[in-house]
């Protein structure tokens, strides 16, 4: 293991305002800009999603056009996906976490770190852009399928504003490769002596499994992307077939085919999800360890779960496709992959609630979400049951019953480690406590919405609810599902407004928080040794070595009810095996 | 190194972590509002927003699943939310002694790894089963329809006397490619409704003229998608007459919301004298 590189601390002090805060190459300040253009990503994702719900809940009123409300279907899941969940989890906690929790100074390639971020913003500012074109931005979905997604005549949003959309997604793709590869060095050779890849805190595993998927997945989906810009470019043919007629017009492509657009998609699109559920499982362990005072239990099988998930995610895309057409040979396999893939979250499920079983539990804002996140992971993780099992999909497929599926079970989960990560290192990213207070009050807004909103869509799309649909009324089975609608609204203005408070919460305690020492809340990984929030280098003296594995809470016969990984035995006055 | 040694948690004023001691009590209760609300409205959603009766045959079998799969995840859910609400109500800090030290136990962690994993094996099992028999070859006494979809209307293509449908080929410049030439062609019925024969299979064939849709008719619970330049199908037996509301499921423009069609259901004379009407007004 090679040691940290030498880094001329003192040099630190000479940079000036831009170089230390804006074109900043210190793995913290990279982190922490991902994390707050992630959270007015979701600021604008939220909104959307509330003019939707509006409209839902009160078709009449008029609040969006039909193409508008596809432009926001389409903006919200991509903002969601891409400016939301991925780049807060590797890109804000993947680089403020990373090197301080493995002892390293900074990422293996601090000017490339830097360089990710500001193509990431790039990207964000080309989609944003797409909202001010005519036709607006893209009506396909933020899956994007071929041929409406290929086709300016398919729909408003299939002009310039589809186009920005691909454009976007390329260069974003750009910016998570330049980050994956850098978490994936940083943590093969820049740990620090004694973290052996067994010691590795869970958020860092998360991390680095998800870098491992992204690195090898949105390659896939920026060559779909690229191929789908020459198709409306270029004059190609990949994905628009012959004889195709389009608003009257006879389209002019030959022999394309718009399922080999879906396997590329979903290639990368099923192992997203994955990206995006890791670290928070990662996150919400370090967090339920830390506030139950207990080991995490079973950490081996936790490491191998997460392994599990990583290998089987690339096989299981097709199940987004049972109903496509494909050859039903592929329905079978991929249902069995599918379904298999639940066992690894079951295992770690269960050794969550083994972590809470005779601890001594602290309810911090951090562990209100990280619990919350078990209930939220499992009410919209079993219904995957439903929709894996290619049968059963047939009748559920495109219905409210995914959409309430996948925004529990990776939406708000991923959401709610976010959270829980937020509080739980706010103090060492700005060396400030949040408000308890107010954390308690976003929580229980936050939870008591997203179970009112997310958990009634099963019903919904039991009853025949398809998605995507700007107004139900013609159809009479669902017209009368109105109440459902409204009581869905006013249950997602909740989630809202508990963003809203988090939001004033972030800003307030930034500037007049109370002082937060090394290690609020009395952790045990090596984050905790560094000061609040650590300097450019992270550690003035020597880093931290390390002994002993990263939950060591309540050892019997320690003097504390935590032995840090960074104290050595002799300070400790006891030895455990791990 | 004495920064690196914990502080005495025993100092004057309290730490952030033992602020946040607070009650679990809420919370815990919380879960268990939640796991009792998810059971009163599935009970209720029962009777009220749930799968339309069922009017195919095959469906049956879907149906049994989408049970049997209920009552397992149901089964997790509850017990989940059961341990849940129970581990935060009874370990909440109340000035116990330390936590228990328990990083292991291989026997509770492969009957928790086992059981899941036998129980999803089995479900996929059962799934394959229904899944094939679905996708079987129709049987040979089903009828053949063409059902067309493009932005935003239904319609049907019906084979004439001859039991057979026109030839289709993407190069000609027709609606939906049908070659004029081919003779099997001249007797086709083209018509803006969908009929179906109670107790016959139907052999369905979809094809969509512009981008994807995907036929969906929640009472028939089956659904597949047009695939454009392709040919895709289903086959299916309804089992009652009536009026079935078709869907578009497959986002496909600006006007998918409006893409409702019907499927009239009747017995063989009835739809024998409608198909008659349909050829004289061609």
């Amino acid at each position: 293991m090679a040691a940290a590189p030498e880094l001329h601390v003192h040099e630190a002090h000479r940079e000036s305002f831009w170089a230390r805060y804006v074109f900043s190459q210190d793995h913290k300040v990279i982190g922490i800009q991902y994390l707050l253009t992630s959270f007015v990503m979701l600021l604008i994702g939220g909104a959307l999603a509330m003019a939707m719900r509006v409209n839902l809940a009160w078709p009449q009123s008029g609040v969006l056009q039909a193409d508008q409300y596809l432009a926001a279907v389409s903006m919200h899941g991509t903002l969601m996906v891409f400016f939301v969940l991925t780049p807060a989890l590797l890109g804000g906690f993947a680089n403020f976490l990373v090197p301080l929790k493995i002892g390293a100074r900074d990422m293996a390639f601090p000017f490339i770190n830097m360089l990710s971020y500001w193509v990431f913003l790039l990207s964000a500012l080309v989609l944003l852009a797409s909202f001010f074109v005519p036709g607006g931005p893209l009506n396909a979905g933020w899956t994007a399928y071929p041929p409406l997604s290929a086709l300016p005549q398919a729909a408003p949003g299939s002009g310039l504003g589809q186009s920005l959309w691909l454009v976007s997604i390329a260069i974003f793709c750009v910016s998570s490769l330049l980050g994956s590869l850098n978490y994936i060095t940083t943590i093969l050779v820049m740990r620090t002596p004694g973290m052996t890849l067994g010691r590795m805190p869970l958020t860092v595993w998360g991390i680095f499994l998800a870098a491992i998927l992204a690195l090898l997945t949105f390659p896939v989906l920026m060559a779909a992307g690229i191929l789908l810009l020459f198709d409306r470019h270029a004059g190609t043919s990949f994905f628009v077939p012959t004889g195709l007629v389009v608003g009257g017009e006879v389209i002019r492509h030959t022999g394309g085919n718009p399922l080999l657009w879906q396997h590329l998609f979903w290639f990368f699109g099923h192992p997203e999800v994955y990206i995006v559920i890791l670290p928070p499982m990662g996150i919400v362990s370090d967090v339920i360890a830390n506030f139950a005072r207990k080991p995490i239990f079973g950490y081996p099988a936790m490491v191998g779960s997460m392994v599990a998930i990583t290998v089987l995610s690339f096989l299981v895309w097709g199940h987004h496709m049972f109903v496509s057409g494909m050859h039903p040979l592929l329905g079978t396999g991929f249902a069995i992959t599918t379904l298999l893939i639940g066992t690894p979250s079951a295992v770690k499920t269960f050794n969550w609630l083994v972590t809470l079983w005779r601890g001594k539990l602290y309810f911090s804002t951090a562990m209100l979400f990280a619990l919350g996140f078990i209930s939220t992971f499992v009410a919209g993780g079993l219904t995957g049951i439903f929709l894996g099992n290619a049968a059963v999909d047939i009748p559920l497929h495109d219905t409210f019953f995914v959409v309430g599926h996948f925004h529990l079970v990776m939406g708000v989960a991923a959401l709610f480690g976010i959270f829980a990560g937020t509080y739980f290192w706010f103090p060492k990213m700005f060396g400030r406590m949040m408000d308890e207070r107010l954390g308690r009050v976003h929580f229980w807004l936050s939870i008591l919405g997203v179970y009112g909103t997310f958990f009634p869509m099963y019903y919904l799309g039991l009853a025949g609810m398809h998605r995507r649909i700007f107004n139900y009324q013609a159809f009479p089975y669902l017209a009368q599902l109105q109440p459902v609608q409204v009581f869905i609204t006013l249950s997602a203005f909740l989630i809202f407004l508990g963003g809203l408070v988090f939001a004033y919460n972030l800003f307030t305690s930034l500037a007049n928080g109370p002082r937060a020492d090394r290690n609020p809340w009395r952790g045990t990984t090596l984050e905790w040794f560094a000061e609040s929030p650590p300097p450019h280098g992270n550690w003035p003296g020597e880093a931290p070595r390390v002994y002993r594995g990263p939950y060591e809470y309540s050892v019997p016969g320690a003097q504390e009810d935590y032995l840090p990984q960074w104290l050595s035995p002799v300070e400790a006055g006891v030895e455990v095996q791990h | 190194m004495a920064h690196g040694k914990p502080a005495p948690s025993s100092e004057g004023t309290r730490n952030p972590l033992e602020r946040t001691a607070g009650s679990g009590l809420s919370l815990g209760l919380l879960f268990w509002l939640f796991m009792l609300a998810a059971v009163a409205a599935t009970l209720y959603a029962r009777r009220a927003w749930w799968l339309p009766p069922l009017a195919v045959r095959e469906g049956a079998s879907i149906d049994r699943l989408i049970e049997i799969t209920l009552g397992v995840t149901g089964a997790a859910f509850l017990l989940v939310h059961l341990l849940l609400g129970f581990f935060v109500i009874r370990y909440r800090t109340r000035g116990q002694p330390r936590a228990h030290y328990f990083p292991h136990n291989t026997p509770l962690e492969v009957l928790y790894t086992a059981v899941p994993a036998a129980v999803l094996v089995s479900l996929s099992v059962a799934g394959m089963v229904t899944w094939s028999r679905l996708h079987a070859p129709p049987p040979p006494d089903a009828f053949l329809v063409e059902i067309r979809g493009q932005q935003f209307t239904w319609s049907a293509r019906y084979p004439g006397p001859d039991g057979k449908l026109g030839r289709v080929d993407p190069r000609i410049p027709q609606p939906f490619n049908v070659d004029p030439q081919d003779p099997a062609s001249k007797d086709d019925v083209t018509s803006s409704e969908i009929y179906l024969v109670v107790n016959r299979p139907a052999h369905i064939l979809l094809r969509t003229r512009d981008v994807q849709h995907s036929f969906w008719v929640p009472a028939f619970r089956l659904k597949k998608d047009l695939l454009p330049g392709r040919t895709t199908e289903l086959w299916l037996t309804p089992t009652r007459t009536g009026t079935f509301d078709i869907a578009c499921a497959e986002l496909c423009g600006v006007g998918h919301y409006t893409m409702h069609g019907q499927v009239r259901v009747v017995t063989q004379e009835e739809f024998d004298r409608w198909l008659g009407q349909q050829a004289q007004r061609r």
